[in-house]
């Protein structure tokens, strides 16, 4: 059976804590179900930490931790960063420029949506990304996952990773679809990527001729050659969609995209507005119906 | 106990003859940013460095820590270039007077964040299990989360101290205006020794000298102290109790004050004069 998402995080956490000696914080770890089954069943002698409730001197604890060893914090919602995020962004993310220290640390936050409220559904990694200092990355797929592990294990900048549960039962690996002369291209984030295998059927079907380029990286965003030609060929224009709101990562990536192609670069997520709990309510990511629709709106207007 | 006031009194001398001529440079503008100075407050960390010599703890401090970098054997050299914003200063020139630290004496810079240090220097406490001490203001330890970092060492029984310098003004806002408890109570709420002393060296050591004699218990000191110069700047609120003139007249340390004065000055101005 193939290996998903959630087992590879499990196995590289696990190793992390037994062959590595490394340490996993977080708060509510050995909770029904170990976070999404992402969890091996370790306990504080294994290095795996139960945090106490209060979550930004949680945060400060794990950067403490973080000046002599590599841990792996696991935050259950990215929602809750807006708390145990700030010693990771103003501290360990600025340590080893300030003080010559690195304070390497390996930060998971997880999103969702559908039903879950005002803070703790999609994903946050906007909230990090304005900070130097500090890599984002979003792993959707096993591979990528274990790619994401192995680069932070490499460097000594503290990550950040921002995961999606959507993903966790994921087994396959994702290929960019590039055409000679397409319509537009997309540029994927986070659980939108998995709407575009049907965004490519609907836009087949409405005559648009899409190319879909994966992004796994968020910080830093490195445009590389092959997007550039891509964006450049185009007879409309690029895509950013995330499940973040569009103001931060997306229209990022989307104003360099733009720059480097000389190409205009449109960008969908969340709506501007707060979700709530029922479904009348919610904010959900963009659909590939959304998304189509926004190709045929661009295209037509 | 003569011998430990006089060391602790050269360590404090020092520190108070550096502040000085920090306070000169600022007033003729060879120090161009904020300077948070900590004389009036230099006996509580030349105090616990001398107590604890032997023990070499990690320290984390926040900013008004020039006494404390320098009490626990920070290069004062590397401080004046930091103050001069000098890539050969104790952070490169990049931690001003606020996020100073020493490598070489496990000092820990602090990112500006009132009371920041305090969860950091407990998760390294708990990574490390080494000796740690941490500084903190009266009002930094007003921040919640280092409320949530004293409970969190008092249940993993940390061997780390924590020193609150109480000047009894954030800026110039009171204590009382702000709060009516104090951190001793506090950390006895959360199950581990908590003190109130004076700053005098003699009190202090009366507490910390068991700071870490069982290594797997943490401890709250919080000490009463004056701050004698502005919030930051070069200035003062006014005339107040002044812990360096009590202790240089009973102990009659003038030759130890001359020393270091001459010491600290000269110093600077060889620093000064690489400009």
């Amino acid at each position: 059976m193939a290996t998903t998402v959630r087992e590879t995080i499990k196995e590289i956490i696990r190793k992390h804590l037994l062959e590595g000696k490394g340490k996993c914080f977080g708060q509510c770890l050995t909770a029904v179900g170990w976070v999404g089954g992402t969890l091996p069943e370790l306990y504080e002698e294994d290095g795996m930490v139960e945090l106490s409730m209060a979550d930004v001197a949680g945060g400060g604890i794990v950067v403490g931790a973080a000046l002599e060893s590599r841990p792996i914090y696991t935050v259950r919602y990215q929602g809750f960063l807006w708390y145990n995020a700030i010693s990771i962004v103003n501290y360990a993310a600025k340590s080893k420029e300030l003080w010559g220290r690195p304070c390497t640390l390996l930060l998971r936050g997880i999103a969702m949506e559908g039903g879950i409220g005002p803070v703790a559904g999609s994903s946050h990694h906007s909230l990090l990304h304005r900070m130097p200092g500090i890599k984002i990355i979003s792993p959707m797929t096993p591979k990528e996952y274990q790619f994401a592990y192995d680069s932070y294990m490499s460097e000594d900048d503290p990550y950040y990773i921002s995961e999606h549960r959507k993903s966790y039962d994921n087994t396959d690996e994702f290929e960019n679809v590039i055409h000679s002369e397409a319509d537009f291209t997309i540029f994927p984030i986070s659980i939108t990527r998995f709407e575009m295998k049907k965004v490519k059927q609907l836009a087949e079907e409405s005559n648009l001729k899409v190319n879909i380029i994966h992004q796994v990286w968020i910080k830093p965003f490195v445009i590389n050659s092959i997007w550039k030609t891509a964006l450049e060929s185009l007879k409309f224009g690029g895509l950013v969609t995330d499940d973040d709101y569009v103001e931060g990562v997306a229209s990022s990536m989307a104003n360099e995209l733009s720059l480097a192609a000389s190409k205009r670069v449109w960008t969908m997520g969340l709506e501007p507005r707060t979700a709530g709990f029922h479904p009348s309510v919610d904010n959900l990511p963009p659909s590939a119906e959304k998304i189509v629709d926004k190709l045929k709106c661009i295209k037509y207007s | 106990m003569e011998e430990y006031r006089l060391n602790v009194f050269k360590k404090a001398s020092f520190c108070r003859h550096f502040e000085n001529e920090v306070y000169r440079n600022i007033q003729n503008k060879n120090i161009k940013f904020p300077a948070y100075l900590s004389a009036g407050q230099e006996f509580i960390s030349a105090s616990i460095a001398t107590i604890l010599e032997d023990t070499k703890p990690a320290i984390f401090i926040q900013h008004r820590g020039h006494s404390v970098y320098l009490s626990f054997g920070g290069d004062p050299v590397q401080l004046i270039d930091e103050l001069l914003g000098r890539k050969t200063g104790c952070a490169g020139g990049m931690g001003g007077s606020a996020s100073i630290q020493s490598v070489e004496k496990n000092i820990f810079g602090h990112d500006g964040l009132m009371g920041s240090q305090v969860p950091i220097a407990v998760g390294y406490c708990y990574q490390t299990k080494r000796p740690t001490v941490v500084f903190m203001g009266d009002a930094s330890a007003e921040e919640d989360f280092v409320l949530g970092a004293l409970g969190w060492a008092s249940t993993k029984q940390l061997p780390i101290l924590f020193v609150v310098e109480d000047n009894n003004l954030s800026i110039l806002t009171p204590k009382n205006v702000r709060r009516n408890w104090g951190m001793d109570e506090v950390a006895k709420a959360f199950k581990m020794r908590g003190f109130n002393s004076s700053d005098n060296p003699l009190e202090i050591d009366h507490f910390v000298k068991r700071a870490f004699a069982n290594s797997l218990a943490p401890m709250l000191i919080n000490v009463n102290t004056t701050r004698k110069y502005w919030h930051a700047g070069a200035g003062t609120d006014g005339d107040s109790f002044d812990r360096y003139e009590e202790e240089l007249k009973e102990l009659q340390a003038y030759d130890i004050d001359l020393e270091n004065k001459k010491i600290v000055s000269k110093l600077w101005q060889q620093q000064l004069e690489k400009q």
